[in-house]
């Protein structure tokens, strides 16, 4: 990755306290690497340099007046294009939002420049945030930075490969069915999905109401906490967001696992999981018991209709969500004889394939005589898949997993195939429908060189044992990887 | 699982999209094969079960998000709103006519 310094929140901390750099020459440093590098990545569709510097600025003056210095000073960061950023377009990767400016910012917005956390652009994905690859957004793919002929996963694909690829210090992304930890397993970086009503989704570009979270990527596990601390929370403008108090998340990372009961379901290992994929996982669960946690073997028998069960919920949500897009209030207009005429020309324009296609599906299940069959019988599938996590959370304090069942695809490899893209969300979207945290962290590499993702699911609100296990885990396999060297 | 072309023309209209013939061939064939997929769903016994309605109320246990009071509070985005709109005439949003007379 051409030599470039590797920062972190905590070594951005340092250097600017040090006067080693100052925030405006970071922020600087990091256009200047997304000059060079997006053209090849396409992970950024619109960069902030005004409101990134002007940041910058405050952050680097008050270091000249000796303030105490908030969480996130001066640390670069990417918003994934479906959170409302005010005065800087946000597309949610669709043509029929391309010329939307928000008049307003996003509570998690507003949250990360509150800790002084520099905005540096929006970055790709899926069209609002349909898909596993980010091959739907209709400003063209986004490469994965580790392997140029992948995808980076989806739909926050912009936000992992430019974490991923030092274009960014940390990003938020939207998790809906996967959409932050499969990106991370693919990117190979950390990738956390908060508890449902655990941050604010004010200003959220919405997609399934009843599944989409906003959380961080980030280049190490302390530095997805250090960003969690700071988005987490009750906000008035959010009837979702849960009034439950937030811990310290940096303080949780240390507490000892020892003792910690890790359920590994068997449903989650079955067929259609690749053979490297399963032994890296594996390998990883080996290491954590090594670190003293106690392996309990589980099953969670409704996993395999999850898939089943979420693209009948999601585009049933999608159906009823995107009904806003009619070209009266804003973004694209194509002009009609009737106002129905102006509607339908401007959502056959404006939205894409993939956009299109889950419209249909979610309008056909909730439409009268198949509301019941699809619709409430999924609804009904839905409450057991969360019992399922209940009852296992009765006996264990974590439940690991795989993230995704194979390593990043190619290009255009699942492009023709919806339901095999579909499957890719295969063991993400059960903690998705049942409202429980989820990390993915990297548990190494194929013999190819992509990497693979555990992942950590939690019982409600508790980010920060999930955080304080991938943490135990990323730490010990650093430590031994340079104890090899 | 049969999905007919009537069907997709029938749920198009219902979502209010303008769809091509080669789309309509392509969805067809597509929802056929999800909607086919999803039937493993009638697998399972659900008359039982309580359809699950609210993800946070049961988790958040005591702490169910309240209602917030009922109070004014100053709220001047009419004209910010009003410029991103594709055709507005203050204070209205302008749209083809919908009356006949």
């Amino acid at each position: 990755m051409s030599g470039a310094a590797t920062w972190t929140i905590s070594s951005v901390r340092k250097a600017l306290q040090t006067r080693e750099i100052s925030a405006r020459e970071l922020a600087k440093e990091f256009f200047g690497r997304i000059e060079r590098r997006n053209p090849e990545l396409n992970a950024y569709l619109a960069l902030s340099p005004e409101r990134a510097y002007a940041q910058a600025d405050r952050v680097d003056a008050a270091i000249s007046r000796g303030e105490r210095l908030p969480p996130l000073a001066g640390v670069p960061i990417a918003i994934k294009d479906v959170i409302s950023t005010r005065g800087v377009q946000t597309t949610c990767g669709s043509k029929i939002l391309e010329t939307y400016v928000p008049p307003y910012d996003a509570t998690a917005i507003e949250r990360l420049e509150g800790a002084g956390a520099v905005l540096l652009g929006k970055t790709n994905c899926d069209e609002f945030a349909m898909g596993s690859s980010t091959e739907n957004s209709a400003y063209g793919p986004v490469r994965n930075p580790v392997a140029l002929d992948r995808v980076p996963g989806g739909s926050s694909g912009g936000s992992a490969a430019a974490v991923a690829a030092g274009l960014a210090v940390a990003a938020l992304g939207t998790d809906t069915g996967g959409s932050i930890r499969q990106p991370g397993a693919c990117c190979g970086i950390p990738a956390l999905m908060p508890t449902y009503g655990r941050v604010s989704r004010y200003g959220l570009i919405a997609f399934a109401s009843s599944l989409d979270r906003i959380g961080p990527f980030a280049g190490n596990v302390a530095d997805a906490a250090a960003v969690m601390s700071v988005i987490a929370g009750h906000d008035a403008n959010d009837s979702t967001s849960a009034p439950v108090p937030v811990p310290d998340y940096a303080a949780e990372l240390e507490k000892p696992v020892r003792e910690l009961r890790i359920g590994v379901p068997e449903d989650y290992f079955g067929e259609g999981l690749d053979q490297e994929v399963r032994a890296k996982v594996q390998a990883a669960i080996v290491r954590l018991e090594e670190l003293g946690c106690r392996r309990v073997p589980l099953q969670m028998p409704h996993t395999d209709y999850a898939i089943a069960t979420y693209y009948i919920v999601a585009t049933a949500e999608a159906s009823s969500n995107l009904a806003r897009y009619d070209g009266v209030r804003y973004g694209l207009r194509v002009p009609g004889a009737t106002l129905m005429e102006m509607y339908r020309n401007t959502r056959e324009q404006g939205f894409g394939n993939e956009v299109k296609r889950r419209i249909m599906l979610g309008t056909y299940a909730l439409s009268a005589g198949y509301y019941d069959a699809y619709y409430l019988r999924a609804q009904k599938v839905r409450s057991l898949i969360a019992r399922d996590f209940a009852e296992a959370f009765q006996k264990v304090d974590a439940i690991i997993t795989p993230t995704a069942p194979t390593p990043a695809f190619r290009l255009g490899e699942k492009t023709a195939d919806p339901l095999q893209m579909y499957l890719a969300d295969i063991y993400t979207v059960t903690g998705s429908l049942a409202g429980v945290p989820g990390i993915s962290v990297p548990c190494g590499k194929t013999a190819a060189g992509l990497p693979v993702g555990l992942q950590i699911f939690g019982p409600h609100f508790s980010e920060g044992r999930v955080l304080q296990l991938a943490h135990a885990y990323e730490k010990s396999m650093s430590e031994s990887s340079s104890a090899g060297n | 699982m049969k999905i007919t072309r009537e069907d997709v023309l029938r749920v198009a209209q219902l979502a209010h999209l303008e769809l091509t013939a080669e789309e309509v061939e392509l969805y067809r064939g597509q929802l056929d094969e999800i909607l086919s997929y999803v039937g493993k769903l009638e697998e399972l016994d659900v008359a039982n079960v309580e359809p699950m309605a609210q993800v946070l109320f049961a988790a958040a246990g005591e702490a169910h998000p309240e209602l917030r009071e009922d109070v004014r509070v100053a709220c001047d985005v009419a004209g910010a709103v009003l410029a991103q709109a594709p055709d507005a005439a203050k204070p209205f949003f302008r749209v083809p006519k919908v009356i006949e007379r």
